[in-house]
């Protein structure tokens, strides 16, 4: 029995070793070998070689993307696609219970539009109503995978923080227009003071509950028998964070909030992965980088809110330029098909280099997600996660023709318009079928109600 | 004696050296509605181009702009914006865009405008020069009071820079606003759009039933034809000066209207609401340009055998509905080209308007010839809306609208290096730049 079964795996082995060689192409490594003119050789689903040119092994599938360019997957920090229902658990201030894992949604056709775009992992974060929010999770743009074949395996998982405006939203509620005022309960904090003191109580309860279980282990480890302290699921997730196993991406607009958390921070003796959106990081830049935080902003987004006011597209370069990881983050599932090009912005505002610009949209993510063993660059050994453009991606007149991930093809330009007008008659085919459909059921209900109608 | 000297001493330099005369040498001019010119110069006096040349000598004391390695296009024109009525989108007290009522044609975006707004300076450091302007929120209906306008009022075409309203006004009733009513809050206002017509026919959407939907959108556009008839009605009145004849503000707004000397921009985006709105148009006789419309289907025949102009919405869109192909924003502006319609670009926005020209090349990436995405926010833009004698491209007599850029203005890293209006050199620094000097100098 079991050496059929290992006859078995010894058959399909050979299947399993998919070897992809993309070659002529324009290669944006994202590494030390910068851009090149030449191939990549793609094994089980990892970059076995890249250079000028690689052997051929016999029985490779092989791409011709002469006069194409190739780049390492897209990397989106910040979006919210792929998530069943709402993104906000806005009841509580402090909803660290909750968790994105729970609720990733696979037929999401955001994720087939993003891939489009050449993304192929995103951080799926939590929404910003709450100054400590949910879990987040990372996961590759695996369409047609269930919500497990989604996760990226062995990425850190994170939580999510914000800062100002929106928390403070649900402190000020709105009446709608005619109501009556004061009918809608203000849940605290309603400022920038109270955002502050949530976190702050938060983290004082988190120190507290993980001195509890500190304590417990370590008498445990003596040998002693106790009962476990009471497991609390909203501080276990802060308990975490304490001990460095989950990252903190932390929305913010306005320099005095990112400067108050990173204090908070400094006095809890935890860090700050990512400032996400941080549009006034700019400001205070030489801080952020002190505390070794990534930024992760929009490109030229300002203005839409009171607290993006002072949002300049330069945000990105001068984040760069005093020492901060930075990356360009969509938070929309629009503006995620066109990261790319977002990055381009990056060297209109501020003059940064292509080759960095590029990364702020691939290596600089996979940093600040801690997935740069991984993904990011075009390096031997990495994930074959890699994408086709027809000219030079931070053009506006490029586009996607192939994206790879783990070296199988997810997103094919040619057989996504050759598709079309099959897609199209089976749309035709099942609209009239409804048709008739509802054309039987009434002609049936036509028939029996001929005579006397029954009553309703 | 002394002082009358002086004077004509003062009248002579002034002349010579007046802020809105100049010429621009070695450059290489894309004129739009022609060939480009290679290192050639371009002469500018008070404050139009009068010369396009290899040799142009400047009159002795001329300023003299080096070109040399540099372009020169025409400034570029967004026809969908709310620039200087609305400053931070989110807070209400900052917009002043959606005006309450239905029927509210008087209303004017022009006097609303904020020439000191921050948004013309950012938007003109991308080469913008002027832009449409409208009274109803995101140039459609939507947030503030105006959630139910019909009429929104009139929309002004605007140069991006001036000491008051006044001094950038282009035209300042260049259409009057319609948001042409939708069935089941879909077409003219977006709205929910994740199925088919086909089975919100079947099933229904937004209000109970398909047929509660038609019958809605029927008395809406019954309401419609109706404002129209009473403003035709006084027409009559008011040129016969019918005994009892009484002036009347909103329909004194019409008379343009029905005169056709002034169009009217209909929002409309699905196909069968353009198809309607075009039939709107026939029946009322007026002129219309059809604003946003997110398909084009069977519409373009009829957009092109009406002559009818479009004015596109951001190619940078999601699709309509969740099946449509991935695409479709993006493939929308060559759709429209193929099929014979005028078009011009809007980004109907505020924080986008910088972006207009990328919404044009991401159309181009997709099939679009690049010389109609350049048309479409240039010349196209200035047709469209009655200027174009005046601006959208370098020609000889027209105001001096110009951009000088490193490259091409449809590409993102491209800079703008000078900026004129009028001939006059418009500051391209804004309220962005000077924060990324503060603190990129930052100790």
């Amino acid at each position: 029995m079991i050496k059929t079964f290992v006859a078995a795996l010894v058959m399909l082995a050979p299947l399993g070793a998919e070897v992809t060689v993309i070659k002529n192409a324009t290669i944006m490594t994202e590494s030390s070998k910068g851009t090149i003119k030449g191939s990549i050789l793609v094994r089980d689903g990892k970059i076995a070689e890249v250079g000028e040119s690689v052997m051929v092994p016999q029985g490779a599938t092989v791409i011709d993307a002469s006069g194409q360019y190739v780049i390492p997957g897209i990397i989106d920090c910040h979006s919210h696609i792929a998530v069943d229902g709402g993104v906000n658990e806005g009841s509580v201030s402090v909803s660290s219970m909750a968790n994105i894992k729970d609720v990733i949604n696979p037929d999401d056709i955001g994720i087939y539009r993003a891939l489009a775009g050449g993304v192929t992992t995103a951080n799926i974060l939590h929404g910003s109503a709450n100054s400590i929010g949910g879990q987040t999770i990372v996961l590759k743009m695996r369409w047609g995978k269930d919500a497990q074949g989604m996760i990226f395996e062995g990425a850190m998982p994170g939580i999510k923080f914000a800062l100002g405006e929106n928390p403070k939203r649900a402190g000020n509620p709105t009446p709608a227009r005619g109501a009556a005022p004061n009918t809608q309960i203000a849940r605290y904090p309603a400022t920038r003071m109270g955002v502050e003191d949530t976190i702050r109580e938060a983290f004082n309860e988190a120190k507290a509950y993980k001195a509890s279980w500190d304590d417990y282990q370590a008498k445990v480890a003596k040998g002693e028998h106790l009962i476990p302290p009471r497991k609390d699921l909203k501080l276990e997730a802060l308990k975490e964070v304490l001990e460095g196993k989950r990252f903190v991406h932390a929305h913010c607009y306005r320099s005095d909030e990112i400067l108050m958390l990173i204090r908070v921070a400094d006095d809890y003796g935890f860090k700050i992965k990512t400032f996400q959106h941080v549009l006034e990081g700019y400001k205070v830049a030489k801080e952020i980088a002190a505390h070794g935080a990534g930024g992760s902003t929009f490109s030229d987004w300002w203005a839409y809110k009171a607290e993006a006011y002072d949002a300049i597209p330069y945000n990105a370069a001068i984040m760069a330029k005093k020492g901060v990881v930075v990356s360009l983050n969509s938070d929309d599932a629009e503006l995620m098909r066109r990261l790319n090009t977002e990055a381009a912005k990056a060297m209109k505002y501020g003059g940064i280099s292509e080759t960095e610009a590029l990364a702020m949209v691939t290596l600089n993510p996979a940093k600040q997600l801690a997935i740069d063993n991984r993904v990011g660059s075009i390096e031997a050994g990495k994930d074959a996660d890699l994408v086709i453009y027809d000219k030079n991606p931070l053009s506006n007149f490029a586009k996607v023709q192939k994206v790879m991930i783990d070296g199988q093809k997810y997103f094919d330009r040619d057989n996504e318009v050759s598709g079309r007008p099959a897609k199209q008659l089976e749309k035709q085919r099942l609209i009239d079928k409804e048709k008739q459909d509802q054309q039987r059921q009434t002609d049936a209900q036509k028939k029996a109600g001929q005579g006397a109608r029954r009553p309703q | 004696m002394k002082t009358v000297g002086l004077l004509i001493a003062f009248a002579i330099a002034a002349s010579a050296a007046a802020n809105d005369t100049f010429l621009i040498r070695n450059v290489d001019v894309y004129p739009v509605t022609g060939a480009e010119m290679k290192g050639v110069s371009v002469l500018v006096q008070d404050g139009k181009i009068v010369d396009i040349g290899a040799k142009i000598t400047p009159p002795k004391g001329m300023k003299v702009v080096e070109g040399k390695g540099l372009r020169v296009y025409p400034g570029m024109i967004d026809s969908g914006t709310e620039l200087g009525l609305s400053e931070v989108s989110a807070e209400r007290v900052t917009v002043d865009t959606g005006e309450l009522g239905e029927f509210m044609p008087q209303l004017r975006a022009l006097v609303a405008v904020n020439p000191e707004s921050e948004h013309f300076p950012v938007v003109r450091a991308n080469g913008i020069t002027s832009v449409m302007t409208y009274p109803a929120s995101g140039g459609r209906g939507g947030r503030g009071g105006g959630g139910g306008q019909i009429i929104a009022g009139q929309a002004a075409l605007i140069h991006m820079a001036g000491w008051t309203w006044e001094d950038m006004e282009i035209n300042r009733s260049a259409a009057v606003q319609i948001n042409f009513p939708a069935i089941a809050g879909r077409g003219g206002r977006g709205g929910n759009a994740d199925f088919p017509d086909e089975l919100v026919a079947l099933f229904g959407g937004g209000p109970a039933t398909y047929t509660e939907a038609k019958r809605q959108y029927d008395a809406q556009v019954a309401k419609l034809n109706e404002f129209f008839d009473a403003a035709r009605q006084y027409q009559k009145e008011r040129t016969a000066n019918a005994p009892g004849f009484r002036r009347d503000l909103k329909m004194e707004a019409m008379m343009p209207v029905l005169e056709g000397k002034v169009p009217a921009a209909v929002s409309a985006s699905r196909e069968r609401s353009i198809h309607d709105a075009i039939q709107f148009a026939e029946k009322q006789h007026i002129k219309i340009v059809i604003l946003q419309p997110r398909e084009i289907g069977k519409a373009g025949a009829e957009l092109k055998a009406k002559n009818i102009p479009v004015i596109l919405g951001r190619t940078e869109a999601l699709p309509e509905n969740e099946d449509a192909p991935y695409d479709e924003a993006f493939t929308i502006p060559a759709e429209a080209y193929k099929a014979g319609v005028k078009f011009a670009f809007g980004t109907f926005s505020n924080e986008f308007v910088r972006n207009l020209p990328y919404n044009a090349a991401r159309a181009v990436a997709f099939g679009l010839p690049y010389d109609e995405a350049l048309k479409a926010v240039t010349i196209n833009a200035a047709q469209i809306w009655g200027a174009g004698d005046k601006m959208g491209s370098i020609e000889k007599g027209k105001w001096a609208d110009l951009m000088v850029t490193t490259g091409d203005p449809l590409e993102i890293p491209t800079q703008i290096k000078y900026l004129y209006i009028k001939g006059k050199e418009v500051d391209i620094t804004n309220k962005q730049t000077r924060l990324y000097e503060k603190y990129l100098n930052r100790p």
